[in-house]
């Protein structure tokens, strides 16, 4: 069985060791996922797995069989921005640069998040429908680090797609 | 990390015929496991993948849910029954790790994880028992914060890490378990050993023995239950103190009582000497600090972490205070 990248298949690695992290970078040659700590602490290596984000360093690829895997290779159309990358363009959202990719995966996962109702730790009322404050922003932002502290540029840009939704 | 066979369960009955293996060991999403084969402090040589596993969540003929083992911690988290009647669940697991872990981590595998004791996770550079049994522990003369005050011994002081169950702890869930010889349902609190002289094992399953469902029994009617976690920061971080409870109030007496600590044992831990004496009584601070006082009472702490029975006293009883407020 294959894993989809992008809409195309590819080959599990036949070294069952290999993370989906290290097969979308070093055997298909997609260095748009980041490996920051490759050990689940720092979202660098965010990626979408059946619309869902994850963790892709802590991800063993053969896991993967079957899925449907999303990077940041796969958010634009051809030469068109997803609106959450010119976002991040329009408010300062990164400096270095290195989280974006995760930080970008992690915040389109997390509209749809908001959409579905999913509650944070932080959500007053479980059974509401989350409010898309700042602050709710950040609490479900929170396996995203920038080292450059760009986050409130980070913040306005994921606060400016979400708030999409309600109008 | 050391080479190792794969192979995903088809099956239960599969899962249990490959986990026989004394080799092998069961992979949910490996956010725990993966991670710690990569620090040489696992090296199983096979790994039978488990996450094609029931995954349901389903009401059961007495009011309660059978969650199957593979269901993510999300899954959990945002199940309609669970955010309804088992509001303290589903805090439990949003307070824990991130979004992307939270996708990924089965339930099982949350019951099933292990110490985050940086002293366990310095293989080259610590001595620790429950990787190296016998070796000695420098957590217990180290940098001890973050670790624990009841049920430890002299060989190991080492939390167990999880929220979700300090709160599944609290409902009085259960622990269906299979494997060669047939299959057994246990409750959660008496799946993880106390550290004793053998810290290295840490639960009661046997070798093979897998993880199938984890049920939750009806919430008691009319019942109020929360989480409430103390950390060192707001968000992303493991609990210094955490404090599942559930109160129910009958004619200005409490009626039940349920309180289940977090970050200060080796295992989820219920306190029900403490619970047994706020039964028939008055829903007051005094009440609670009474409790509270027992349910603290064993502790045994190091430097390090001296303050955590006061705090944990004081989260106990402002849990307690805050529920029996919204029950009046």
């Amino acid at each position: 069985m294959a894993i989809t990248i992008n809409g195309r298949a590819y080959d599990a690695p036949k070294d069952v060791r290999v993370s989906l992290l290290d097969l979308l970078r070093d055997t298909l040659d997609r260095p748009g996922t980041k490996k920051g700590c490759n050990q689940g602490a720092c979202g660098a290596c965010t990626v979408l797995v059946d619309g869902e984000r994850i963790l892709s360093c802590l991800a063993l690829a053969v896991q993967y069989e079957g899925r449907s895997v999303t990077t940041i290779e796969g958010l634009a159309d051809d030469d068109d921005l997803h609106p959450l990358q010119s976002l991040f363009v329009e408010h300062d959202g990164f400096q270095c640069g290195y989280c974006t990719p995760g930080q970008i995966m992690s915040a389109v996962a997390l509209r749809e998040e908001f959409k579905r109702g999913l509650p944070s730790n932080i959500s007053p009322d479980l059974q509401a429908s989350p409010e898309r404050s700042r602050a709710e922003i950040k609490e479900r932002m929170n396996g995203n680090l920038c080292r450059c502290g760009a986050h409130n540029g980070i913040v306005d840009a994921i606060a400016a797609y979400v708030s999409e939704d309600n109008e | 990390m050391i080479p190792f066979s794969y192979n995903k369960a088809k099956s239960e009955p599969d899962a249990i015929a490959r986990g026989a293996d004394t080799a092998a060991r069961f992979l949910g999403a490996g956010t725990n496991l993966v991670d710690l084969m990569r620090e040489g402090i696992e090296s199983p040589t096979v790994l039978v993948d488990v996450t094609d596993l029931s995954n349901r969540i389903e009401e059961t003929d007495d009011g309660g849910l059978m969650i199957g083992a593979a269901a993510s911690n999300t899954a959990l988290a945002e199940n309609a029954a669970v955010r309804e009647r088992y509001p303290a669940v589903s805090r439990s697991i949003l307070s824990g790790a991130s979004a992307q872990i939270r996708n990924m981590a089965t339930v099982g595998g949350n019951i099933l994880q292990r110490t985050r004791c940086t002293y366990f996770y310095d293989v080259e550079g610590a001595r620790c028992n429950k990787r190296q049994p016998g070796e000695g522990c420098d957590a217990i003369d180290g940098f001890n914060r973050g670790h624990g005050v009841l049920g430890v011994s002299p060989a190991c002081i080492a939390t167990h890490p999880s929220d979700m169950c300090v709160a599944l702890a609290a409902f009085d869930a259960t622990v269906h378990l299979a494997g060669a010889d047939g299959r057994r349902v246990l409750p959660l609190t008496d799946i993880h050993r106390l550290p004793g002289d053998t810290p290295h094992v840490e639960t009661v399953l046997t070798p093979g023995e897998l993880i199938t469902a984890i049920e939750l029994p009806a919430p008691p009617v009319d019942a109020r239950s929360t989480y409430r976690k103390v950390r060192d920061r707001a968000s992303y971080a493991f609990a210094l103190i955490s404090v599942a409870a559930v109160l129910r109030l009958n004619d200005g007496r409490i009626a039940d009582a349920r309180i289940a600590l977090g970050g200060v044992a080796p295992k989820p831990w219920r306190a029900r000497e403490a619970e047994a004496t706020l039964v028939g009584a008055a829903p007051d601070d005094a009440a609670f600090a009474r409790a509270a006082d027992i349910a603290l009472s064993g502790a045994a702490t190091r430097p390090g972490n001296a303050f955590k029975p006061e705090l944990a006293r004081r989260t106990i009883v402002a849990v307690l205070h805050d529920l029996a407020g919204a029950s009046r």
